[in-house]
């Protein structure tokens, strides 16, 4: 690191704001052991089993289930915590009333909680005998052990991210273009769709990807709520569990590094979106 | 980096610190053997005043003191903990292909079983049914169990050691009965697509079943029926059903060389071990519900508790563990196999 800042010292002159090299480093050693070297260690593994192993062990119908199972939760309770969320953050932002602090607060509190004590709280309140199991249930509407209850878990760990990230960029916003597009005649509705949206458009889909990618490895409120049956409610965490207490590491590692590997693309995918955005507007600005 | 002139003061009382907390490590090792024995979850209280007495026996032998810490979880999590480098002195799991997992990484010799009476397992239990009380649905035997309409508690035998045992007195009960592969199989399908809901471990499926009230039956092991029946809240709510069949669930205990090794506590340990055999041993087992190995050591009241039924072994009706746990728990076993999506 010492070679590369050196240089670029002796180029520039002490810069303003010094220690950038050592920061740098820092920063990088420690990404390098705590994420990319798990990481690394993984795709060793699955790159050990072979493309012939690794796709037999995904070919499994009971992994298939799963991980469709995954990412269809995941994706229903990122889209409930993004629009749940984005209302609460509004609320949050353009309300003054008793009782804002808390609600505030209150919205960090799933970070905090041990997710397993959320799973055991969750469960206890959506089961037959629940408080709200007790009135969806005889509605038809069971919520505990179906994949109606994977997404509740999902939404109530994925939902901080979503307000979280749309509530400073709701506060930087002001009302102030808001009544200038009242004032030029807009409806409430064209000024949310011309004026608000597309400034919260990258907050919102920051706050949906954080969300989708927090429910993907979600583990302990899931594995409570869910029933845990193969082929129905059975998350593909859990499948990867269980398959490390077979003993059955490989087996283990391929399921991780599809889960891995799919979650990285729907993330560069849902990043490259405000990309796309950017080009039409610019597009449509020049026209 | 740029190197930046200055003293660095933190530097001299970190070091201090370090040294500080070495002695303390050092001082602490010293000072009393520990045994540490990786258990599995229905265990907890019976543990609990084994350690007590066994401290008390041992100094009372010796002069010396000793002291038991015991860790509860998963049997399949606790064996998997321990070759990850959990130092165990003891292991007493739920099933002998947990610690077959240990002993395969070289941690204690593969015939560790044949080094203690009754194959290493003093106390042993059985597989029965906790039904809602009145027994509303007439759940009798094992064909009830997959019965239209029966909705049965039992946890997922991927992760639990006691919901192998469950599955595996099925499969003894319907062998029995029907004496044809494709049938028993048929059974074990329809019984657990009678299963609503499939829990990691056994603690959970007792919860599932007494505390949201879900499902008509739990198989359970015996020990944590009965524990159940005499809990508060549960008092007068369930009763038991012995099935016709059931297994000799032995959840065996053994020692792990390598460990007690490194830590220079084979005597003690070997003695925890032979402890659990001896008669105030077996009458704690007994009192915490599990079967006593040498029930003569326990007096015949302690016993009533325990009623008479048919019992097969893993070894006898399985071939034993290895060959239980490669037909039927393995990736694409018959446990994989029974259940298919429909």
């Amino acid at each position: 690191m010492s070679t590369l800042a050196l240089p670029l010292h002796a180029r520039r002159g002490p810069s303003p704001l010094p220690g950038f090299g050592l920061s740098l480093g820092l920063g990088m050693a420690w990404l390098g052991v705590v994420v990319l070297l798990p990481l690394a260690a993984l795709a060793v593994h699955a790159a050990g089993l072979g493309a012939e192993g690794w796709l037999r062990a995904i070919k499994d119908e009971r992994v298939q289930a799963s991980i469709k199972l995954s990412f269809g939760a995941s994706l229903a309770a990122a889209l409930v915590a993004l629009v749940v969320g984005a209302l609460v953050a509004w609320v949050l932002v353009r309300y003054r009333f008793p009782g804002r602090r808390l609600l505030d607060a209150l919205v960090d509190l799933p970070f905090a909680l041990p997710t397993a004590v959320a799973g055991i709280a969750l469960t206890a309140i959506y089961a037959g005998n629940g408080w709200v199991g007790r009135i969806t249930e005889p509605l038809g509407l069971k919520v505990a052990y179906t994949p109606v209850g994977i997404v509740v878990a999902l939404v109530f760990v994925g939902l901080p991210f979503a307000v979280r990230t749309v509530q400073p960029v709701l506060e930087a916003l002001g009302r102030e273009q808001e009544e200038a597009a009242a004032s030029l005649g807009a409806s409430r509705l064209t000024t949310l769709r011309r004026v608000v949206l597309p400034e919260l458009a990258p907050a919102l889909l920051t706050g949906f990807s954080l969300a989708f990618a927090r429910a993907l490895g979600e583990f302990g409120s899931v594995i409570f709520i869910a029933g845990n049956l193969p082929y129905r409610t059975e998350i593909a965490p859990l499948l990867i569990t269980i398959r490390l207490e077979e003993s059955n590491i490989p087996g283990a590692v391929a399921i991780a590094a599809l889960l891995l590997g799919m979650s990285f693309v729907c993330l560069l995918v849902i990043n490259a979106v405000p990309l796309l955005f950017a080009h039409e507007r610019r597009k449509q600005g020049r026209g | 980096m740029i190197p930046r002139p200055g003293p660095r003061p933190g530097l001299a009382a970190r070091a201090a610190l370090l040294l500080l907390a070495l002695g303390v490590a050092w001082g602490a090792s010293a000072k009393e053997p520990e045994l540490l024995n990786v258990s599995y979850d229905p265990t907890r209280e019976f543990y609990t005043d084994v350690n007590a007495a066994f401290t008390a026996q041992w100094r009372k032998d010796t002069g010396h003191g000793v002291k038991v810490r015991t860790s509860h979880g998963g049997s399949g999590k606790q064996a998997r903990s321990v070759v990850d480098g959990l130092e165990a002195d003891v292991v007493t799991l739920a099933l002998a292909a947990d610690i077959d997992t240990i002993a395969k990484q070289g941690l204690l010799p593969q015939n560790w079983q044949s080094r203690l009476p009754h194959n290493s397992a003093p106390y042993t239990s059985t597989i029965v049914f906790l039904v809602r009380k009145g027994n509303p649905k007439k759940i009798r035997d094992w064909n009830d169990l997959a019965r239209d309409g029966v909705a049965v508690i039992t946890p997922n035998p991927k992760t639990s050691g006691g919901a192998r045992w469950n599955y595996l007195a099925a499969w003894a009960w319907a062998s029995r009965e029907y004496r044809d592969g494709a049938k028993v199989l048929d059974f074990l399908t329809r019984l657990f697509g009678n299963v609503p809901v499939l829990d990691t471990g056994a603690r959970g499926s007792t919860t599932t079943f007494v505390e949201r009230g879900i499902g008509d039956v739990l198989i359970a092991w015996e020990n944590e029926a009965l524990l159940t029946l005499a809990s508060e809240q549960a008092r007068g709510r369930y009763e038991i059903v012995v099935p016709s069949v059931s297994i000799r669930a032995e959840p065996p205990v053994a020692l792990v060389d390598r460990n007690v090794d490194a830590h220079g506590t084979r005597a003690q340990a070997e003695a925890y071990l032979r402890f659990l055999y001896s008669p105030q041993g077996q009458r704690l087992a007994a009192r915490h519900h599990f079967r006593p190995s040498e029930p003569d050591k326990v007096p015949a009241a302690e016993r009533a508790r325990f009623v008479q039924v048919t019992q097969v072994t893993i070894d006898g009706a399985f071939g034993g563990w290895a060959k239980a746990q490669a037909a039927h728990f393995a990736d694409g076993g018959f446990f994989d196999r029974i259940y298919r999506p429909r």
